[in-house]
Parts: structure tokens; C-alpha cells; sequence
């Protein structure tokens, strides 16, 4: 049956018989996705509570990617750290890939997926950060020797059992994001641990890896990359999924990444860490959602897909109830010819331009499954227009159908369609346009998706929004997609060169935390010194200086911060630099309030020295006594202006008129007590 | 011994495994010192350390234990893996070319041998059909595994038993023939079927891949493709060879067998034609001629195949200061034939002279050849070139080294007769010496040069 929403601007060319139309019955699709959304008890993420997550079964682990700060890259002489521009480039590659067998002779699922999509892939090359290894026309050179030794540091600080040699492994990537077709990859240790507040949580392994390319575009047939981020080093962390609610696994990202920090051997800045988070819930299955930049973006991440699974298991029953042989159910589609429908909608027209032809398909048994929600915004027909953009190349928007929450042709076209498969009132219909050669993929693809509905939650990896959604990016590979690199021989590890790394290691996160509150800095800064591993700093100037540590904690945690987000830094600011601060003030006798003027300037110009910048906030050195010397004519003054009788009064007056020499040279409270003495 | 169960360990880690009665294929929980691993124990690569047990872990990656770490192992569980391309059956469609694939080995088909943890070759049409379906597109497909081996052990041997299977298949009506070889010594056996197959009515097409076909950037699927659409359609009845032409999957380049030469130890386009233009271009569609003069294919099955060789030849290749007692070891080990290698037009040094000339006296035949690999020897512009000639080295042109040298050791196999040896020599069968070179004979591009630099970005994928 029809559902009725019409929009009006479009009776404006309608053209088509109306009593094509069967009886319209209501169905309002945005009410539909309202009612099912509300069925699966979805709640927004800042509304939901610990049982929230129980009820539906929240389940999550984490693969904590992080550069390395090496000179070179993992298996070749370029450098690493360089990046360049899309158009920055002195040559290009192109690549087909196939799929092969792993080393246990099954074809991985997404390799074959990936077959299927029959990408050309462009690599751009610029000379200075690619050579021929790049684009797998050399064999690999020994593994960067700086690169495993931060890797295993790291490793040990995990508390990973570290193998006892390490074997280069090939895994496949038939994406086209690494040329080879497969990522050199290695594992240093298994069955590892990190604390979080409340609980432990259990690590599977640590790998060392090459980087992948930068993707640049995605268009149809063609996908092109630059290759300078390529092959460098890169260790991947991974937990049991060990987290049961979106905070504990942000809580867990922060964790392995403070410690990834710690060793101040790794990169930081855009993309130099990125995580894959995979959740499941109850009856669901694991999902991977790639490359998530930004901590802040895993709990609504999680969240949503959490619920989007929890949203397909109940399509999942209610397909069941309605269709009681899924292994029978089969979709029907034909060619219809644009002149007979109403099919003003640019996209389509746009196709008929480069002969597409226009697929009209039918789902039986599909009415109110396409506009069911799985996202906030997101209905089950976006998870079928995903999979057509990713397998069967077809740029978005890619398909209409029976149950749009915004209409964008008219539904009479769907009613028409009825007929023509002579559907049931249960089914629902879709219309794509494609050229040619990409038919035949882009039905199996809607077929595939639809009947994995009948089976719950496909395993897949996913791409993140920055709204807290995501799509679908590639099925989920598994074990089997594993070679070993005949390139390489295997690396052991002795005793002795293990032993030696143990000891010079950072201390753990968790230790460093407890002391941070037992210097009594506040907590509201752990993050800020965390995530630039600012502890070593501190410890140093509170040890080497004496100074107080709830002021030096203060002072980078609040003051440093505050400069750092509001001024811009001539050359590249060095964290050494405030010892260097504190130790000039220290040297010259000068108050240690003085750091909270300079440092602004001190952050802008980090090559002028101190005294300048003394000159610069116009601080002039004057004697305490000159300074108190003034004291009783400002009380004078005090009394002749007769503000107030009260004497704290008098006391800030004074101290306001003279902190502007005073600071630097005498400290607050000597000189408020030299007031009330005077 | 029935089955290997060990396979591929040795000394300590094998007296471990027999300790704690662990197999290879075995699931295995192993107590050390660095803590519990788990996993399926692998084979062990020949060559590698008695010390370590190669472990896959249940998330597909392999690691190694160091044995000296183990406290203690016991067996869980057993599967063995198989690795095995989906064989499906080669269709046959009517009206498509029948070509025959001879297998040789090398990297063209090719899967993970555990015992060095190398690649080895693997072979079958139908394997060949389940990895490039698209082969059955282009031609049915029979194949026939002439041996296996590693293109460094192709030898003299071969080329013979290659040779005399190309001329039973040409007789029994073959459309085209394709034989996959591994790339390092493609050329030798390029020039060697030149020689030893002439006249075939029907394309005899070498081929094979840079990078095994266990890699999902393998050149080996298009190259077999280039090779089979060669072999079924085009009109070009001569011996090539084909393989990449730019690094690129884009198109294929048809070599001559005889001025064919691999330049770069591991490019995808690394085979050249040396001195001369390639035959022709090749991708899925089309084969696009490069040289207008060709030998045609043709209706008959008139096949002339000449299988002989010495292995009485060697090859020299100069360097400065060589010593005599080079020369004389080679004539008093019974070498008939030298191919000397030698600098700028074909000099060697005077030292060698003295050498040069027992060795002449003794029957030895000295043909010179060239390091610059590009250009003719011209053994008349200098003093010493014309006292070498004196003393009975013979100007090869500008036949590559390597070509030389199976040429000789095909005429020695024929005749020890020096003239008749010589007048087959420099008596070209398929260009191996040209009259002439071409303008566009000698590329190689310099790069860092503002205009090549722009050919590259621009043109060059």
C-alpha cells in the first residue's frame, strides 16, 4: 500500500494516473522511525545511565593505533614525518588488487569484497618521502631498529609477554590503502594489562606496523592516495573488549594513549593516534569503527552503535515473525523505463545523461524495515545505500524507495511499482540508476544486505562522523587474512637486549596519577599533563628547584594550558623551556609569580631570552627596600583620599598601587605584611 | 618414517617438541618466562635457528618462542592447514584460440613452501582458473607441467626438453603457446627457443611475474592475461617475451627473446628491449604493434626445431687488472667457447693478451661483447682492438652478453667447426644482432631533469 505524504510542489508536474494507486492506507515513515526508535528503547547518550548499557549489552574494545617518532620508516630509508600536499606530487602509480589465499588457504571475506568493487588505484608519489619499496617494486630492508626498540618499550610498559622472536606477517588490505596489498606487520607481546580507575582491563596483544596511505578521493571506479604518511611506524594495542559502558572505554583510550605518550618516543599532532573501536551488544556482533581521531568522539561512537545493533536485531525478529523461511526469501527487480514514471529527481536525471539504467526492486516483506532507525537521522535503507556506494561504486544518493523520511520522488512511482512486481501490501520497494557494468554487483549487494537483516548485525568495520554516526566501510576481515612476509627472516629477541629496555622505562601512568594527587595538584590538569606528558617536567623542576609543587602543577596545568589555546608560538615551543623559566627566576633572585607574565611572551618567542622578555612585560628590578619605602607615604595618600576607614581597604589599595613593581621582586604575602607593619 | 611431524625443526627446538610431545599443526599452551603463549605450532623454515618454535596465535599472527624461555608445553587440539587454490575445471567457449601453458616454475604460480618459508611454484589450470578467471575469456587453456624449477636453475637442459614440447604442440595444432618461467633468466631462455624453435607459425610467448602471486598487487594475473591474449590473438609468430610495461597495471610490452634483458632486480617492468624498440604493446583488448616488420603467424605447422647445446661455453666478464691465469683455467678446464664481456667498444686489458692467444691456438673461440650493453663492439678504432681481432677474438655486433653466450653454446652443439661456428654466430636469426640501432634504441632517462620530470609526472604511471 501507499503511504501518504505528499509534498506538494510536486503535483505540480504530476502527471501520473492516481488510480494507478491502491487504497492508501496510512503509513507515515517518520513516524514509523519514531515508533522504532522507541520500541528498542533508545535513549540519547547524555540521558543514559549504567543500566541503559546493561539492558542492551554494551560490550567494547579498543585497537589504540600510534606513530612512532622515528627518523625513518618501518621497513625502507625515507623519511618519516613528512607530509605533502594532494597535488604535491612527481609521479603516479597504478594498482589493481586481487585476492589470495592466506597462509591457512581460505580467501578472506573482504578481500573478496573488495574484488568485487573493481577499484583503480592511484598512488601519488613525491620523491622526497617515497621511494620504489612504497610502491612494492623493492623488497623490504631490516625493520627500523629505533622503531622496534620504542615499540617493545612500550610493550613492556603494557605488561605484554614479549615474544620470543618476532615474525613480519603480511596482512591483507585489498582497499588499496598499502600498494604491496598487504600491511608488514609484526606482534612483540601478548596478554598484557592496564589499570583504569575501577578495574583492569586486559590487553590481546601489541604489534608494530607500517602506516597506510592517505586517501585523497573516492569517486566511482577510482580511488587515489598519497603515499607519504606510507610505511611509517606504527604499534597497534589491543584490548579484550573488556569495557562495558562508552566511558570506561574512552577512560581506557586515554589510558593506552598517556602511556603511549609517556615514553616521549612517539608522534602526537593530527593522526599521529588513532583508534579502532569495536563494540557489540547483546546478540550482536563485533564491529570495528575506523580511524577515530579524537577521544572525545568514542563514547557517542560506541554509544550509537551499540544501539544501531541493538536496532537491527529487532528488524531481525520482526523480519523472522513476518517471513518464516529467510533461506527462502528473494528479492525481484526489473529495468523500468524512466518515461513512465515520475521520476524528476537530479540525481537520476543526471544519470539518464550518462546512460545509467534505472533498477527497480522489490523487498517482500520489507514495508516498515526500511525506515526502521538505526541511527539518530538513520534508517535501515541508509545501511543498503552505504553498501552501494562501498561495493558497487555508486555515488550517493544512489537509491529512493517506499519509506523516505523526506520525499524525493513521488510515492506513486512506488505504487506503480507495486503492480508491476505485483508486491503485497508487506513489501517495500527501491529504484537505482547505474551505469551498466555495475548492475549485476549492485543487486547482489541490496540481496546480500537484506538477507543478512534476516541474521541480525553484519560484521563490519565502519567509518565515524564527527555527529556520532557512522557507515559502513568494509566487512569485517578476520584471521584469514594473515601471510607470512617470505620477505623477511624473523627477528629473535634475546634476554639480555629485553632485560636492558626494562630499565630505563618511564614510570607507570597509574603511579605517576596518585602522585600527582599527592603533590595536591589539582585534577582538572591530569589530562593537560598527560596528554604532553608533562610529568617528567614537573618531577624535574620540583626536585631540581624545590619548588611547590601545587604551584608548578597550577601553573602548566591552568596558566600553560590557558596560554596555549590563545596565543600562536613563533617557532616551535619546547616544554624544556619552563624549567628553564623557573630555573632563570630561581638563579636571579626574582619572585616565581613573575612566570605567570612572562610565559605568555615566553610561548610566543621561544628563541627570546629572559631578560628581554623581563624588558618587554616592562619589569624593572628595584630593591624590596625601595619598594617598602613607599609604603607609609601611600598610607598618607590613603588617608587623604579617605576611601574607606577600613584598614584591609587601605591594604589592598596599597598593594594594588605598588604590585606593579613589587611583582617579580617581592612575593604577595611579604609585602602585605610589610603593609600591616608599616 | 610415514609423515614428517617435526617439520622443518631440528636440534634443541626439535628435542623440545619430542619432550613435551607437541606436533607441528599441534594447538599448543606453552609456559615461559615471559609469560603464557598460545597458539598452533608451524612449521619451521630450514635455514632458520634450532632455538625458537614458531607459534600462529589465535589472532592469525605468527611469533616465535624462544626455547630457552619454555617452563612447559602441552598439546590441546591438532588441525592441519591446507592450502589449496579453489581448482575449478577451465571452461572451453568455441571460437576462442586454444593455447597450451607450459609450466617451468617460478614466481608466476607459486605458494608458501613452510620448509624454507619461501615461495614454491604450484601449477594447474584449474588452480590457474580459480585465481584468474578472467582466463577463460581470452583462450582455452590446456597446460602441461614440462618441470619445476627455479628460473636460476633453468638450464641447457631445459631449453631442449622446452624446445622439443613446442614442437609436439605446434604440430598437434596448438593456436599459441605460453610458457610461464621465473623472470631471472627469462632471457636466456628467450634467446635459447629463438634459436631452437624456428619458423613457428604460432606465437611462443615467455612469461612471468616480479612479485609471486601469493601478493594482492601480483603482476602475475595481468601479465598472464597479456600473455595468453598474445598468445591466442595476435598475429605476431615470433619468441617473446612478455611482461610490464610501465610499473603500472596498465599495459604489457612484447619483447624479442634475442634483445631482451632484465634491468632492475625487483621492478614490475623490468624487462627491456636492449639496443631497439619492443615488438608491440599488449593489454586485455589489443595487441598494438611497435615494430612494422614481424614474422606473421601462419595456417601450416611447419616447425623447425634444433635442439642442441655445449656446455662447453662460459662467459668473461672483464674488470681491470684481470690476470692471465684467468683465461688459461677456463682452456684448461675444456671450455670450447668464451664469451668475452668486455669495456667501452670490447677492449680488455694487454696483460690478457699472451692468454688470449694460447687459448686461440688451442681451438678456443672468443667472441666479444659488451658492459655498455647498449651499442656495437667496434674493435677497429683502437690499437687494442685491432690486436685482439689479430689474436682471434670475433666482434659479436651488438648481441647482448647473455644472448651471445647461448647462441654459442647452441652453434657449439651443433659443430666444432670454428668457421661454421662463426658464420652461425654472426648469421642473425631473430635481430640478435641488428644491422642497425634506432634513435630511440637508447632510453634511459635521467631523472632530476626538469623536462623527464615532467614526462614522468605526466605520462610515465
Amino acid at each position: 500500500m501507499c503511504f501518504k505524504i505528499l509534498i506538494l510542489k510536486h503535483t505540480s508536474y504530476y502527471t501520473m494516473k492516481k488510480n494507478n494507486c491502491p487504497e492508501i492506507t496510512e503509513f507515515n515513515p517518520q513516524k514509523n522511525y519514531e515508533q522504532t526508535r522507541q520500541e528498542i528503547g533508545y535513549v540519547k547518550r547524555k540521558e543514559a545511565t549504567k543500566a541503559d548499557y546493561e539492558r542492551i549489552g554494551f560490550m567494547s574494545g579498543l585497537e589504540v593505533h600510534q606513530q612512532l617518532k622515528t627518523k625513518e620508516k618501518l621497513f625502507c630509508h625515507c623519511p618519516a614525518g613528512i607530509y605533502h600536499d594532494n597535488d604535491d606530487y612527481d609521479a603516479e602509480v597504478i594498482r589493481h588488487m586481487r585476492p589470495t589465499l592466506s597462509e591457512l588457504g581460505e580467501y578472506d571475506g573482504t578481500a573478496l569484497m573488495e574484488y568485487k568493487t573493481r577499484k583503480e588505484i592511484v598512488y601519488r608519489l613525491n620523491n622526497k618521502t617515497a621511494c620504489t619499496y612504497e610502491v612494492d617494486d623493492t623488497p623490504p630492508f631490516k625493520i627500523d631498529k629505533e622503531a622496534l626498540e620504542y615499540a617493545l618499550e612500550i610493550s613492556l610498559l603494557c605488561k605484554l609477554n614479549i615474544v620470543g622472536e618476532v615474525h613480519i606477517t603480511r596482512k591483507q588490505y585489498l582497499d588499496g590503502s598499502i600498494p604491496t596489498g598487504f600491511q608488514r606487520t609484526a606482534i612483540l607481546g601478548v596478554e598484557g594489562e592496564i589499570p583504569l580507575k575501577n578495574k583492569k582491563v586486559r590487553l590481546i596483544q601489541l604489534s608494530i606496523e607500517e602506516d597506510s596511505c592517505r586517501e585523497i578521493s573516492d569517486i566511482r571506479h577510482t580511488r587515489i592516495y598519497k603515499t607519504d604518511r606510507l610505511g611509517m611506524p606504527l604499534i597497534e594495542t589491543v584490548t579484550y573488549p573488556d569495557m562495558l559502558t562508552p566511558d570506561e572505554l574512552k577512560e581506557a583510550a586515554e589510558y593506552i594513549r598517556f602511556l603511549n605518550r609517556s615514553t616521549g618516543k612517539v608522534r602526537v599532532g593530527s593522526g599521529a593516534g588513532r583508534e579502532d573501536v569495536n563494540v557489540s551488544c547483546k546478540g550482536g556482533t563485533r564491529v570495528e569503527i575506523k580511524g577515530v581521531s579524537y577521544n572525545r568522539m568514542i563514547p557517542e561512537l560506541s554509544h550509537n552503535e551499540a544501539f544501531r545493533q541493538w536496532a537491527l536485531l529487532n528488524v531481525r525478529g520482526k523480519l523472522n515473525d513476518k517471513i518464516k523461511d529467510a533461506s527462502k526469501w528473494k528479492m525481484q527487480h526489473q529495468e523500468i523505463d524512466y518515461r513512465d514514471y515520475e521520476l524528476k529527481y537530479e540525481p537520476i536525471t543526471d544519470g539518464l545523461i550518462d546512460k545509467y539504467r534505472i533498477i527497480a526492486v522489490n523487498l517482500p516483506g520489507f514495508k516498515g524495515i526500511l525506515s526502521h532507525f538505526t541511527q539518530p537521522g538513520k534508517i535501515f535503507a541508509n545501511e543498503i545505500s552505504d553498501r552501494l556506494k562501498v561495493i558497487a561504486c555508486l555515488e550517493k544518493p544512489n537509491m529512493v524507495h517506499s519509506e523516505e523520511l523526506e520525499t524525493k520522488v513521488i510515492e506513486e512511482n512506488f505504487c506503480k511499482l507495486q503492480e508491476l512486481f505485483d508486491a503485497s501490501d508487506n513489501d517495500a520497494q527501491i529504484i537505482f540508476w547505474a551505469p551498466d557494468e555495475d548492475i549485476p554487483t549492485a543487486l547482489e549487494t541490496i540481496e546480500e544486505r537484506c538477507q543478512m537483516a534476516f541474521e541480525g548485525v553484519p560484521p563490519e568495520t565502519r567509518k565515524s562522523f564527527l555527529d556520532g554516526t557512522s557507515i559502513f566501510e568494509r566487512v569485517l576481515p578476520g584471521a584469514d587474512r594473515m601471510y607470512p612476509d617470505t620477505d623477511s627472516a624473523p627477528i629473535p629477541l634475546e634476554n639480555s637486549y629485553i632485560d636492558n629496555l626494562s630499565k630505563n622505562l618511564p614510570t607507570d601512568i597509574i603511579d605517576r596519577y596518585k602522585q600527582l594527587k599527592t603533590w595536591k595538584i589539582p585534577e582538572d590538569t591530569f589530562r593537560f599533563i598527560f596528554r604532553n606528558n608533562l610529568f617528567p617536567l614537573i618531577e624535574k623542576i620540583i626536585q631540581d628547584l624545590k619548588l611547590n609543587p601545587t604551584f608548578i602543577g597550577t601553573f602548566i596545568g591552568h596558566k600553560l594550558k590557558f596560554v596555549e589555546g590563545h596565543y600562536t608560538s613563533a617557532e616551535k615551543f619546547e616544554y624544556s623551556k619552563i624549567y628553564d623559566l623557573f630555573k632563570f627566576l630561581i638563579d636571579n633572585n626574582l619572585d616565581i609569580q613573575l612566570s605567570k607574565k612572562m610565559i605568555p611572551v615566553v610561548y610566543e618567542h621561544p628563541k627570546m631570552d629572559f631578560d628581554s622578555i623581563l624588558t618587554s612585560i616592562n619589569f624593572k628590578k628595584i630593591p624590596k627596600e625601595e619598594i617598602l619605602s613607599k609604603i607609609p607615604f601611600l598610607k598618607q595618600k590613603f588617608s587623604e583620599i579617605k576611601i574607606s576607614k577600613n584598614d584591609s581597604v587601605a591594604k589592598q589599595w596599597i598593594m594594588g598601587e605598588l604590585q606593579k613593581t613589587a611583582i617579580g621582586n617581592i612575593s604577595p604575602d611579604v609585602l602585605a605584611k610589610a603593609i600591616e607593619q608599616n | 618414517m610415514s609423515e614428517d611431524i617435526f617439520q622443518g625443526y631440528k636440534g634443541k627446538a626439535l628435542e623440545i617438541l619430542k619432550k613435551y610431545n607437541v606436533r607441528v599443526w599441534g594447538q599448543a599452551v606453552i609456559q615461559t618466562t615471559r609469560g603464557n603463549f598460545e597458539g598452533t605450532v608451524l612449521p619451521r623454515a630450514e635455514n632458520d635457528d634450532d632455538i625458537h618454535i614458531v607459534l600462529k596465535i589465535v589472532t592469525g599472527y605468527n611469533i616465535g618462542i624462544d626455547i630457552g624461555t619454555i617452563k612447559d608445553m602441552k598439546e590441546t587440539g591438532y588441525k592441519k592447514a591446507n592450502y589449496k587454490i579453489p581448482e575449478k575445471e577451465f571452461p572451453t567457449t568455441k571460437g576462442l584460440p586454444s593455447v597450451k601453458l607450459f609450466g617451468t616454475g617460478g614466481t608466476i604460480a607459486s605458494r608458501l613452501d613452510y620448509r624454507t618459508g619461501a615461495v614454491i611454484p604450484a601449477f594447474s589450470p584449474g588452480e590457474l582458473y580459480g585465481a584468474v578467471p578472467e582466463l577463460a575469456d581470452i583462450c582455452n587453456l590446456t597446460t602441461e607441467k614440462v618441470f619445476a624449477v627455479f628460473s636460476e636453475n633453468m638450464g641447457p637442459k631445459q631449453y631442449i626438453a622446452l624446445a622439443k614440447a613446442i614442437g609436439e604442440e605446434i604440430k598437434n595444432g596448438i593456436d599459441g603457446i605460453v610458457i610461464g618461467h621465473g623472470t631471472d633468466t627469462l632471457h636466456h631462455t628467450g634467446a635459447a627457443l629463438t634459436f631452437m624453435v624456428q619458423n613457428s607459425p604460432v606465437p611462443i610467448v615467455l612469461v612471468g611475474s616480479q612479485r609471486s602471486s601469493d601478493r594482492p598487487s601480483s603482476d602475475a594475473a595481468l601479465n598472464l592475461m597479456h600473455a595468453m591474449k598474445t598468445a591466442g590473438h595476435s598475429d605476431i609468430a615470433e619468441i617473446m617475451v612478455c611482461m610490464f610495461g610501465p610499473t603500472s597495471d596498465e599495459y604489457g610490452l612484447l619483447h624479442k627473446g634475442t634483445r631482451v634483458r632484465k634491468m632492475h632486480s625487483s621492478y614490475r617492468s623490468t624487462f627491456r628491449t636492449i639496443g631497439d624498440t619492443p615488438l608491440a604493446t599488449v593489454d586485455r583488448n589489443k595487441i598494438t604493434p611497435i615494430k612494422q616488420n614481424y614474422k606473421h603467424r601462419r595456417k601450416d605447422r611447419d616447425v623447425d626445431i634444433l635442439p642442441y647445446f655445449s656446455d662447453k661455453v662460459t662467459m668473461l666478464y672483464y674488470y681491470p687488472g684481470m690476470k692471465p691465469d684467468t683465461i688459461d683455467s677456463l682452456v684448461d678446464s675444456g671450455y670450447k667457447g668464451i664469451v668475452i664481456v668486455g669495456t667501452g667498444l670490447g677492449h680488455v686489458n694487454k696483460e690478457l693478451y699472451p692468454a688470449i692467444e694460447r687459448a686461440n691456438k688451442k681451438g678456443v673461440m672468443m667472441y666479444m661483447t659488451l658492459q655498455t650493453l647498449w651499442g656495437y663492439v667496434h674493435m677497429f678504432v683502437y690499437d687494442t682492438g685491432r690486436d685482439m681481432m689479430a689474436k682471434g677474438i670475433i666482434p659479436a655486433g651488438n648481441m647482448l652478453p647473455e644472448v651471445a653466450f647461448i647462441k654459442l653454446g647452441w652453434a657449439l652443439g651443433q659443430t666444432e667447426d670454428p668457421e661454421e661456428v662463426k658464420r652461425i654466430m654472426l648469421t642473425p636469426i631473430n635481430d640478435e644482432i641488428t644491422t642497425r640501432e634506432p634513435y630511440n634504441g637508447y632510453l634511459i632517462y635521467q631523472g632530476g631533469v626538469p623536462e623527464v620530470e615532467d614526462f614522468v609526472k605526466k605520462f610515465r604511471k
